[in-house]
């Protein structure tokens, strides 16, 4: 039944299943990579011999905001996860690819936040504090990044029946881009000269309309699995790794937005 | 199953696909453990060569065989090959060929991470060692020290092929060891609860506690490193407000807790072997259980014994030093429960007997000349001296290299179904142990009288000519012993008949209660386990205690043979030979060389095609 038991018979020593113990196991590994990227963050804390410092260029609001979206993401897993365990694959579906989108409105925020540091002048070279929080968060968006191409796939592997469907998706996930790109608009100001600020917000509403709608279109196909099992094992396991992917988030957000957000040159 | 249609690549292979492709695509863990042993053993074969070449080097003051530059290179590569393609590896390979044998399963947990963590350490090994080629390998030491490594000071490749292969072979690590662990955890026979594991068992599974937890420290690390080389940070350029020392922290956070991923594997077939040979129980099961979990935890508060000289402090050195002592009192009750099981038997001696009996010896002055370390003063003496050699050697080869060849003695009839060589065999161990000694032992007086590691050449009139010349003639001695090993290998094979019973050590675990070698599948039945040393109770129901009740079922083995068409074992997939393949170039793609951004899209493709393909490959009954 499933693509990695060695034998015919599921019996195993502890009653859980190998491919969740395994990822168990995995996420203690992943805690200690994480832990070693936020412990070097912490020891090299007010040792920038440079600006600009994290009290000139942290936003915290904005990242409040990027922060409650990962967050609503989780809530939208556990929904996800626990409809396709009832059996109510159509539902489980929607509400799991809800949690890919709004991880990739999460990215959109990095993508923005990083290239507006950029833009005023912080990159990994800068300085150390550039150095240590671009390869932390960085790294953090690229396991974000990785659930999101799993619950993307997850969801797809049976919405994607017919044409208009597989339209629908395509069409959603560039509602999320338009939307993304007006977020970005509005902040980058002078970037784009005379860009308005109600253009900006205009093409975001776009692409938000366009993200529901699209979504609301998708018609799922009544037919019922015939192996639902291993597909809510795979949703299961996808759903581990992006509750932790969150925690690492929260931990990252205190670390670096709340702890570390008055931090300025160094005191000599 | 068969109506569902999955998206195929390429075909899965059936499985009794044979020759060599049987040996590409196997997700056998007894063909891919032979597969770790011959690959570990010929990279044993290289970094031996180079052994050689610092011995020879250093055999006369003003030696001019190698360059400075090379002898750093040599070094660099001696040691990186030792620890990360010989003795991890040589370790694998018998997790992979014990492990479910004695826990009673037919297969790992997954068999094609299994193949391919062999692969990636097999290519992660290749990418290392390409670095000859260009004629710029390694030259920072197996430690790598930061700033020695930023780009500013070492801006030749030499040292991204380090990193990039260590990333690979800790890929490779960290897959294995989720797989074991899950492997012990939740593939043991029926009735085989933790404290009835055999001690082999329980050494694997802390060593990969040890690999999950470790190896991602080491990764972020080598990303950090390989970010100030290739991309212009500034996490070890103290210019910036990086810091060298915390290289220090990061590599010895992980650096320590590796040796012992390298020492406990040979301490678990240690205690195998002894009381197969003295006929008895193990000596206090449990003390030795939880000595060698002791030792894997408390070797995470130990790191900074290799940085006392750093400058941290006294109440850092005095609380690493405390840590450091504290690990001789776990490892003393193991030695004493070696010498205690030993003691009182009936021994049968022969190679492998004496290889664990030389370990409990060897390791024991490595171990001592530890101790010596733990304390900051003396270690001051010490630092970076040829003591500090001595005393690694002495647990490295004295301790995992001759564990590991009495388990290689031990298991080689369940292996093959023939013997080594008795004869050779004590050849063999007689020219090792005493060349051993014989190279390590006169550097401890070197070391105490000054001599410092990793220099190309001394000065005449130190007084340190004979000592080395002593040891370079036992150096070229253990070469020689290494080739009698390979004679026996070779001697096994062709002269050897196979004559191998199930059970010829009259053995205690469950590995000795199927033929040798293992068919494909290992058990027609899997075992329904009583005790601790289940087989052993088995065949002498006399022998157990009251509270042991009487003896298990294996007697149903006969009824069931030829009967086991209905026992469907995984095909075998090319999948995990192309998904290491591809991790290599992609990795590899990132040395900058010119063009090297078209190997890592090549290898990126690669990568994914066989991703993909791995996770839509259908599966078989």
């Amino acid at each position: 039944m499933s693509n990695v038991a060695t034998t015919e018979d599921h019996y195993t020593s502890t009653g859980v299943d190998n491919r969740k113990l395994m990822m168990w196991i995995f996420l203690g590994s992943d805690c200690l990579f994480f832990g070693a990227f936020i412990s070097t963050y912490l020891v090299y804390r007010n040792r920038s011999l440079a600006g600009p410092y994290p009290n000139e260029i942290l936003d915290i609001p904005i990242t409040t905001v990027s922060t409650f979206v990962l967050l609503m993401s989780s809530l939208a897993m556990v929904m996800g996860l626990s409809y396709v365990q009832q059996g109510r694959q159509v539902l489980g579906r929607y509400w799991t690819l809800a949690t890919a989108l709004l991880g990739m409105v999460f990215l959109g925020f990095q993508v923005y936040e990083f290239s507006h540091f950029a833009h005023i002048g912080l990159t990994p070279r800068t300085n150390i504090f550039g150095t240590t929080f671009f390869t932390m968060t960085g790294f953090h968006g690229a396991h974000v990044t990785f659930g999101v191409l799993w619950l993307l796939i997850f969801a797809y592997s049976r919405l994607a029946i017919s044409f208009k469907n597989k339209m629908l998706i395509v069409a959603s996930f560039i509602s999320v881009v338009v939307a993304m790109a007006g977020l970005m608009m509005t902040e980058t100001l002078d970037v784009i000269p005379h860009m308005p600020f109600s253009i900006a917000m205009a093409v975001t509403a776009i692409g938000l309309i366009g993200t529901i709608t699209s979504l609301y279109l998708l018609k799922s196909p009544d037919t019922q699995p015939e192996i639902v099992s291993k597909e809510e094992g795979n949703l299961e396991l996808a759903g581990l790794y992006w509750h932790f992917v969150d925690i690492v988030w929260i931990v990252i957000f205190t670390v670096v937005y709340l702890v570390s957000a008055k931090d300025g040159a160094p005191l000599l | 199953m068969t109506t569902i249609s999955y998206p195929t690549f390429i075909r899965r292979p059936n499985e009794y696909v044979s020759g060599i492709w049987g040996w590409l695509t196997t997700v056998d863990h007894k063909k891919i453990g032979t597969m770790y042993g011959v690959t570990a053993f010929l990279w044993f074969l290289v970094g031996g060569i180079e052994a050689l070449l610092i011995r020879l080097q250093l055999a006369r003051p003003e030696g001019t065989i190698l360059s400075p530059e090379v002898y750093n290179q040599v070094f660099t590569m001696h040691g990186t090959t030792m620890i990360f393609l010989v003795v991890m590896p040589l370790s694998a390979a018998f997790f992979n060929w014990i492990v479910p044998l004695q826990i009673g399963a037919r297969d790992v947990a997954f068999p094609r991470l299994n193949a391919f963590s062999f692969w990636a350490f097999l290519f992660g090994g290749i990418l290392l060692n390409l670095s000859w080629l260009t004629g710029d390998a390694p030259n920072a030491g197996w430690f790598a020290y930061a700033p020695n490594t930023e780009p500013q000071f070492n801006p030749r490749n030499g040292v991204t092929y380090w990193i990039l292969g260590l990333q690979i072979l800790g890929i490779a690590s960290l897959a294995a060891g989720f797989n074991f662990l899950t492997t012990i955890i939740n593939m043991r026979a029926p009735g085989m609860s933790f404290m009835k594991m055999p001690v082999f068992i329980w050494m694997t599974a802390v060593v990969n506690v040890l690999i999950v937890l470790a190896f991602p420290i080491i990764t972020v690390a080598l990303i950090q490193l390989q970010f100030d080389r290739l991309y212009g940070t500034h996490f070890f350029n103290p210019t910036m407000g990086g810091d060298p020392v915390m290289w220090q922290h990061m590599f010895w956070l992980f650096g320590h807790p590796e040796v012992y991923i390298l020492i406990l594997p040979a301490m678990g077939i240690v205690s195998e072997v002894l009381p197969t040979f003295s006929r008895k129980p193990i000596y206090g099961y449990s003390f030795i259980v939880f000595s060698g979990i002791a030792i894997g935890f408390l070797g995470w508060f130990v790191w900074s014994h290799h940085m006392f000289t750093v400058g941290l402090g006294p109440a850092a050195n005095a609380a690493f030093s405390v840590s450091t002592m504290a690990i001789a009192i776990p490892t003393g009750v193991k030695i004493f429960n070696w010498i205690g099981t030993l003691w009182g038997g009936s021994i049968k001696i022969n190679t492998a007997l004496l290889f664990s009996v030389a370990f409990i010896g060897m390791f024991v002055i490595g171990g001592l000349s530890g101790v010596t370390h733990a304390s900051p003063p003396s270690d001051a003496q010490q630092q970076d001296t040829y003591y500090v050699v001595a005393h690694f050697h002495y647990v490295l080869f004295g301790g995992s290299l001759l564990g590991l060849w009495s388990g290689v003695y031990y298991w080689w009839p369940k292996f093959t179904g023939r013997f080594l060589n008795e004869k050779i065999g004590l050849w063999h161990f007689g020219i090792v142990f005493f060349a051993f000694n014989l190279t390590f032992f006169p550097m401890h007086w070197l070391g105490l009288d000054g001599m410092p590691r990793r220099v190309a050449t001394y000065p005449e009139g130190m007084g340190w000519d004979i000592s080395n010349l002593v040891s370079t003639i036992g150096s070229l001695m253990l070469g020689v012993g290494v080739l009698v090993f390979l004679y026996n290998v070779v001697y096994s094979n062709l002269r050897m008949p196979k004559t191998a019973s199930n059970d010829p050590w009259d053995g205690r675990t469950l590995e000795w209660s199927i033929p040798s070698p293992p068919p494909h599948y290992n058990f027609d039945v899997i075992p329904d386990v009583k005790y601790r040393d289940d087989f052993w109770y088995t065949k002498y129901p006399e022998l157990a205690h009251n509270t042991h009740g009487g003896g298990s079922d294996l007697e149903s083995q006969e009824d069931h043979d030829g009967d086991h068409a209905d026992i469907h074992m995984p095909d075998p997939s090319y999948y995990p030979l192309f998904l290491g393949l591809g991790l290599a170039v992609m990795l590899g793609g990132f040395i900058p060389f010119t063009g090297h951004w078209v190997v890592c899209a090549v290898g990126l493709i690669i990568f994914i095609w066989s991703f993909l393909g791995w996770s839509y490959e259908p599966v078989n009954g």
